[in-house]
């Protein structure tokens, strides 16, 4: 090979490798880090579209209504949990050590991130409740259709 | 009335950016010099009246004209008079006057004060300038007009602002950030017009040079601010999470600061032009493509004000027709650019070109975060979110080579240079960053992480190369301070503006590796220590603001019995929203930031806190502080002002 092509094929080479390692990265990365979103009713009966059940174990994210007087707090610590539901009927307890957001009400939707700990039950490491009363995010808007307690106009 | 005039100017000023799109390009076709001519005219003409409707918009706010629905719904008579300013652009239809108001405003700046150009040039980028203020226009009049009336029924007082938004930091970000986003136009505007003339040359690069780094400049302030306002508001101690809405912000940043590199290499050897061009291309796209997430409700976020989806579609129609337009153009004009310069492998040239993969990677790694969870929605696999670890384990990835490479580039010269050469400055770098890193890892870190350990190194690593390329430089003729004194500007300010990206990474992986964060439950006199700080809670007092009430806790915070500081974190409730808000005590450091929020008040009467302990978060926001002035020193480069621009045109033709 003369050297120019030594070259080019050195460059090439290199070039090929560096995206395939950089595209298995990311896949990989990905891969780990995409949670999926579930509304009460879908973790205890599976997905609406695909009807697979998370795993136990699995991180994702859960949205729906806090129960009214569903709240228990932990005399000692800052452990809450509260109850989910959603309007397909479906009731998990999410549980979860911190500080609740300034807009946490009972009878308001929230969405959890976290981990399923067993078939109904979650632990959260973040709780999170739009910062504007009227807003929903969309999930949890859909999730919770036809409820009561609800402001449904969130067309500001 | 007011408001009728507003609306009225508003069209006036549509129809004159309509006019400066087509007739100086029509003089062009035609050979009319005084159509050419007309374009600068024109684009002032524009200004001027959509500067009086922004005007009449911002008087109705300040005199609380409620029957003005926008102000209705986003203002509030007790609210004082700069948050009453600042509403302006507290929501969608404001914001979006203030985009038109800015646009305009680049334009006019370019027609004014691009005096040396060629006429000609001048009215092509005007004209395409022109087409742009045209569809936001009509965006503006036919979907988000903030001049509508609530007549007859009008409320006796507004809604109220968001909380959320009363804070200095709005008062500033969004302008600073549209600025950013707006100013790529006249790059991408500049970058269009020499497409359709099919002259791409240095001079076209030295023309465009100065515009893409003042609008860099104001992005980069921009994101800065956001992000400071992030933390000191939101209550969570963060100072990036992500959001969909932060990226769609970074993702031009990213594009502008690949460009601006690009830029120079053409500018001073006359390569990579047409790949420069894509890129001026890419991150006006990218601003619209940010635009559009944001503003059509597509995202779910603190920033999306709007659910319209006749929005969403003209914004998204808006964006397919300049990027399909440009992008055509682009591969119709394209092919006739032949950059001259031959380089080398090991060059600067090819330092340059690196720089510019890594940072397209790093955009297309936040481009897929951003757009697959929206893509995996709309094609019926459920919602998802790409949570924070993606990012951040792919960027701590991606900015080792990055920063290896920054450090060496300004060593190498351009074409070709003999590796042999740069062994010895290099070593001594190595050492003398090495040395240092473990010098500040002992002082200032509390164990060791290897994570850690590498992002010092990389920061100080791009400081030593930064003082090594000054001292070489500086000694290449004269003695040290002679050689020192006769650097020019815009060397300066690449040293700056490295120094400032060196400064923010260090910042980076000290707070991301050493911060502490504790939610605890504290009762009135209780303390927690941790980090040789010991914070007591002294007292709760009531709080009554002009549109809030709530309660303020009182800590004094101690290290080694010596008192550092007396803070106060406030809860509030706004009134007229009944929304509570959050407002942290932050004791701010060189080395450290103190941070306390208040959670919310348990029912045995004790207070859930957060209580942060930050290192170096001020980096964080210093670093980009650095890059922007440094942007402002080369602007500000003689070579931008003198008549030089005039003769290297007619050197080339």
């Amino acid at each position: 090979m003369n050297p120019r092509r030594k070259k080019r094929l050195l460059i090439t080479s290199s070039l090929v490798l560096g995206l395939s390692v950089s595209v298995g990265l990311v896949l990989f990365a990905l891969q780990q880090n995409i949670d999926l979103f579930y509304t009460p009713t879908e973790i205890i009966q599976g997905k609406n579209e695909t009807g697979v059940k998370p795993r136990v174990g699995q991180r994702l994210r859960v949205g729906g209504m806090v129960v009214p007087a569903s709240v228990k707090r932990d005399p000692t610590s800052l452990q809450v949990s509260f109850a989910l539901i959603d309007n397909g009927g479906g009731m998990v307890t999410v549980f979860f050590d911190g500080i609740l957001p300034d807009l946490f009400r009972e009878g308001q939707g929230i969405v959890a991130q976290g981990e399923l700990i067993n078939a109904t039950q979650i632990n959260a490491f973040e709780v999170l409740a739009k910062h504007d009363e009227e807003y929903m995010p969309p999930e949890v808007a859909d999730a919770l259709k036809g409820m009561d307690h609800l402001k449904t106009d969130n067309n500001r | 009335m007011l408001a009728e005039i507003g609306q009225f100017t508003l069209a006036i000023a549509c129809m004159f950016s309509l006019l400066q799109a087509v007739y100086p390009l029509y003089g062009i076709y035609a050979g009319q010099q005084s159509a050419i001519a007309s374009a600068k005219i024109l684009t002032v003409l524009q200004f001027v009246f959509v500067l009086l409707s922004f005007l009449i918009l911002s008087y109705l706010f300040l005199v609380n004209d409620f029957t003005v629905t926008y102000i209705a719904s986003n203002s509030n008579s007790a609210l004082p008079w700069y948050y009453r300013l600042s509403a302006v652009w507290g929501a969608h239809e404001g914001s979006l006057l203030l985009w038109v108001f800015l646009l305009s405003l680049w334009s006019a700046a370019v027609a004014l004060l691009s005096k040396r150009l060629p006429v000609e040039s001048v009215a092509r980028v005007l004209a395409v300038l022109g087409l742009l203020s045209l569809g936001f226009y009509l965006f503006v009049l036919l979907t988000s007009n903030p001049f509508l009336r609530t007549l007859p029924y009008f409320p006796v007082d507004g809604r109220d602002l968001n909380p959320l938004l009363q804070d200095i930091g709005l008062v500033i970000h969004p302008p600073m950030l549209y600025m950013g986003y707006v100013g790529f136009s006249v790059a991408f505007a500049f970058a269009i017009a020499a497409l359709l003339e099919g002259r791409l040359d240095s001079a076209w690069a030295k023309w465009s040079r100065p515009w893409t780094m003042a609008a860099w400049i104001f992005l980069t302030l921009g994101i800065t601010l956001g992000s400071w306002w992030a933390y000191s508001e939101l209550g969570w101690g963060g100072w990036w999470f992500w959001d969909p809405v932060e990226n769609a912000s970074l993702m031009p940043w990213i594009a502008g600061t690949a460009l601006i590199h690009s830029l120079a290499a053409s500018e001073k050897r006359g390569v990579f032009k047409s790949w420069t061009v894509l890129l001026a291309i890419s991150a006006f796209s990218l601003s619209l493509l940010g635009t559009f997430l944001v503003r059509s409700g597509v995202l779910v976020s603190v920033h999306a004000f709007a659910s319209d989806p006749t929005r969403g579609l003209f914004i998204l129609g808006f964006l397919v027709v300049v990027i399909g337009g440009s992008l055509l153009l682009y591969a119709v004009q394209a092919a006739k650019v032949k950059s001259r310069g031959r380089y080398r492998l090991f060059s600067r040239e090819s330092l340059l070109l690196s720089n510019n993969i890594f940072l397209i990677a790093a955009l297309i790694v936040v481009l897929l975060g951003t757009l697959l969870p929206l893509v995996h929605k709309q094609i019926g696999l459920g919602s998802i979110s790409i949570g924070e670890p993606f990012f951040n384990r792919i960027f701590s990835v991606l900015i080792v080579p990055f920063a290896l490479f920054l450090g060496v580039a300004p060593l190498v010269r351009w074409q070709r240079q003999n590796i042999s050469e740069l062994m010895k400055p290099l070593t001594i770098a190595l050492i003398t960053s090495s040395v240092l890193t473990l010098l500040f890892l002992a002082l200032f870190a509390s164990h060791f992480t290897w994570l850690a350990l590498l992002g010092v190194f990389l920061g100080f690593w791009v400081l030593t190369t930064i003082i090594c390329e000054l001292y070489l430089r500086a000694t290449h003729r004269f003695t040290l301070w002679q050689g020192l004194s006769k650097l020019g500007n815009s060397h300066w300010a690449m040293s700056l503006g490295h120094a400032g990206f060196a400064v923010m990474l260090i910042g980076i992986t000290m707070t991301q590796n050493y911060s502490i964060e504790r939610d605890v439950k504290l009762a009135l006199g209780e303390h927690i220590a941790f980090e040789h700080y010991d914070f007591h809670f002294d007292a709760i007092e009531a709080l009554q603001g002009a549109n809030y009430t709530g309660s303020m806790g009182i800590f004094t915070v101690r290290k080694e019995q010596r008192l550092i500081a007396t803070m106060k974190a406030e809860k509030r409730i706004y009134t007229v929203q009944r929304m509570p808000m959050t407002e942290a005590a932050i004791d701010a450091g060189f080395t450290r930031d103190l941070y306390i929020a208040m959670g919310e008040m348990l029912p045995d009467g004790a207070w859930a806190v957060r209580i942060y302990y930050k290192p170096f978060i001020r980096w964080i926001w210093f670093g980009p502080v650095m890059m922007a002035l440094a942007g402002l020193l080369m602007i500000l480069d003689r070579r931008y002002r003198s008549n030089k621009v005039a003769q290297t045109t007619q050197e080339i033709l």
